[in-house]
């Protein structure tokens, strides 16, 4: 009982996150996860299944109709592994991303009763889609065992991690933006899916990324924020170098879109109640 | 002894043009910001005009004052659901708000998941709600039921549930807005009483009403709040009084109130409500022996179950009936079909003593939620004129709430044995 709070409601200032207000909130972050995700699976036949199933037949398809179909290329991996190597990474932003867009409607009423740092919400959507990830992710490995890859298990374990930290950041940002927006101007809700779908083909996930080396499309490419996670996510199985300009490029515009995801996050945040 | 809360020079401004708007479509946005630039001439309200209190550890706070005054944003601030436009508010201890009773519910969850997430939702660590637990669930009598989702629980139980957390959450200054009245009568005692144990308990309470009887109850100080101004801070009684006279000293009587944002996504929304004599007239002023009736015009925008209207009836301040239209009817209660509806309801002759009178009106789920409530809508004057001054009972300044038109049977000796 004795613990000293003490606190200041003081009008908004925007580019900060309070770091220990969140300290103080962090089983929040918890609870909405553990509540997103348990929602997400009851009453499902199949349950967590499901995180694996749509990666797998996505796989599937992609191999019959690029790898078979249209002979596309994929260097040193088998195209199975190739594509689905770079789909666990972007399902997970994928997923994030239309969870979090939505987090802060479906969560309108919460809002307008209780106060908590609100950016809790959204990345809590991330996290569950994270949890997903875990899944699809363990499949991945089984079959590069399975095909014999030669998996470096530090190497591999390290790639991952930071294909994991760079895909979380590119999605935060775009998340807060777009969960931000999404509140205020209800178009975003028509315009996401379409949004997602279009950058699935600007990204390398079902070709490689330097079949585009020296064309108009490479700066495309080279910007988007999910080009880095997918590249480290396939070298972690294929063993090959790391076009690391690529990466900096990739976490240039992450970090360049979390930070304006904070600030637009943080300017209307006071308005959520209102407008929810 | 320092402030538990300390409010300096709190102002809080909304725009007026921008409130009527639920959310915006991105074309007019930008056929706007086409036609006026960055230029918007909207208007500033100041809802709230440099507040300045402090309220001590211990002390029971009622905040008082009429519709629109200010009460609602003041505890909007204050629960930290809307930022203040000036100013600040030191907060020195953990607050938690009754007006938060089952939010963050999930219908797919269990009983004993919703706890948990309601909990944390709530402020508390998990820690702190599996220490509890057993408490909260034995509070809540729905030990039944805990691994049964909640979309299986009648509402009852569910908001017993909700209300077993909250209860638990011990926090050091409390809020509560009276718009408590959810749930059942006896629900809502089970509130007042927890409410009760909490003031007497030391802690300090904030407590946003315009029932003068549940303030006079619970606080041991009040704050009145004027046209987003305080008018006075200290003293209960004196407060209550400054508040009265201002109720009485009123502008102009409303006879007739008209609903400016009728609905179409609720199940029930109010369009009109008037007070009129039984020669259909709207009046404002009744004597005493003379029916007043109450008249409302609603529409029902889908078929509903449990739907009811309902009114308040409020004697300078002090509430002194409730009345719901299916108190009597039970098949409007179980089915209402979608239409448009008027229904009127008369205050018999005789009963209301002279004084100013003020109606609120409400419509909503029985039981589960209140759709729309407008307080003090409507109001009127009772004055007694058409009979002799002997009528003693109905003299305003008798004691008694209300009056009983009663025959009393009197005998005397003389005439037979008793």
């Amino acid at each position: 009982m004795e613990t000293k709070i003490e606190y200041k409601i003081k009008p908004k200032s925007n580019f900060t996150i309070e770091l220990k207000e969140l300290w103080m909130y962090r089983e929040l972050f918890y609870f909405f996860t553990w509540r997103d995700i348990k929602v997400k699976y009851k009453h499902t036949a199949l349950g967590i299944i499901w995180a694996i199933l749509q990666p797998l037949s996505l796989m599937l398809i992609f191999t019959f109709v690029f790898s078979k179909g249209l002979k596309l290329q994929s260097g040193q991996l088998p195209y199975q592994l190739f594509v689905l190597s770079g789909l666990t990474i972007w399902q997970l932003f994928s997923g994030g991303l239309s969870n979090a867009a939505n987090s802060i409607l479906s969560n309108s009423k919460i809002i307008q009763k209780i106060y908590f740092p609100r950016i809790i919400i959204p990345i809590s959507a991330i996290l569950a889609a994270v949890f997903d990830y875990f899944f699809s992710l363990a499949i991945l490995v089984l079959m590069a065992i399975y095909y014999g890859l030669p998996v470096h298990f530090v190497q591999t374990i390290f790639l991952l991690f930071v294909s994991l930290i760079l895909a979380i950041l590119a999605t935060s940002g775009l998340s807060l933006l777009l969960s931000a927006w999404n509140v205020k101007y209800r178009d975003f809700q028509y315009a996401i899916p379409f949004f997602i779908q279009i950058l699935f083909f600007l990204s390398p996930v079902i070709y490689e990324s330097n079949q585009f080396k020296g064309t108009r499309f490479e700066i495309l490419l080279k910007f988007n924020p999910m080009c880095g996670p997918i590249h480290l996510s396939r070298a972690a199985f294929s063993g090959l170098a790391i076009d690391w300009q690529l990466i900096i490029f990739s976490l240039t515009t992450s970090l360049i879109l979390l930070l304006a995801g904070v600030y637009i996050f943080r300017n209307m945040e006071q308005y959520f109640a209102d407008l929810a | 002894m320092k402030p538990i809360l300390e409010v300096q020079n709190l102002w809080k401004s909304f725009q007026i043009g921008a409130q009527h708007q639920r959310y915006l479509s991105m074309r007019e946005s930008l056929t706007n910001f086409a036609k006026h630039g960055f230029q918007s001439k909207k208007e500033t309200f100041w809802a709230l005009k440099d507040l300045n209190f402090n309220v001590y550890p211990g002390e029971t706070l009622g905040i008082i004052g009429r519709n629109g005054a200010g009460k609602t944003t003041l505890l909007k601030i204050l629960s930290r659901i809307s930022p203040p436009t000036k100013g600040s508010i030191t907060v020195r201890g953990r607050m938690a708000s009754l007006l938060e009773v089952g939010t963050g519910f999930h219908t797919e969850l269990t009983g004993r998941e919703n706890i948990f997430l309601n909990g944390a939702i709530l402020g508390l660590s998990r820690e702190e709600i599996k220490k509890k637990y057993d408490e909260i669930v034995e509070f809540s009598g729905v030990e039944k039921f805990l691994e049964t989702p909640l979309k299986h629980f009648s509402s009852g139980m569910q908001l017993r549930l909700a209300f077993a957390v909250a209860a638990h959450l011990e926090p050091e200054i409390l809020l509560i807005d009276e718009v408590l009245a959810v749930g059942d009568a006896e629900f809502q005692k089970r509130c007042m009483g927890k409410m009760d144990d909490i003031a007497k308990s030391g802690k300090t309470v904030i407590f946003v009403s315009h029932n003068i009887n549940a303030v006079k109850n619970l606080c041991n100080s009040g704050l009145l709040i004027m046209n987003g101004t305080i008018q006075e801070k200290g003293d209960l009684n004196s407060t209550i009084n400054k508040y009265l006279e201002n109720l009485s000293s009123n502008e102009a009587v409303k006879t007739i109130f008209t609903n400016k944002l009728i609905k179409d996504d609720t199940p029930i929304s109010i369009i009109e409500a008037k007070i009129i004599d039984e020669n259909n007239k709207i009046k404002s002023t009744f004597d005493v022996f003379e029916d007043v009736i109450l008249s409302i015009k609603y529409q029902v925008n889908k078929e509903t179950n449990g739907g009811v209207i309902n009114f308040e009836l409020f004697r300078f301040g002090e509430q002194i009936a409730l009345s719901f239209d299916t108190d009597l009817n039970q098949t409007l209660l179980n089915n209402r079909k979608i239409g448009l509806y008027k229904t009127q309801v008369a205050i018999p002759r005789g009963r209301l003593k002279p004084g100013n009178y003020a109606i609120s009106i409400g419509c909503g789920i029985a039981n589960v939620t209140k759709i729309e409530h407008f307080e003090n809508c409507l109001e009127f004057e009772v004055v007694l004129e058409s009979q002799n001054e002997s009528l003693v009972s109905y003299a305003s300044k008798r004691s008694g709430i209300i009056a009983l038109p009663l025959h009393w049977q009197t005998k005397s000796k003389n005439d037979e044995q008793l």
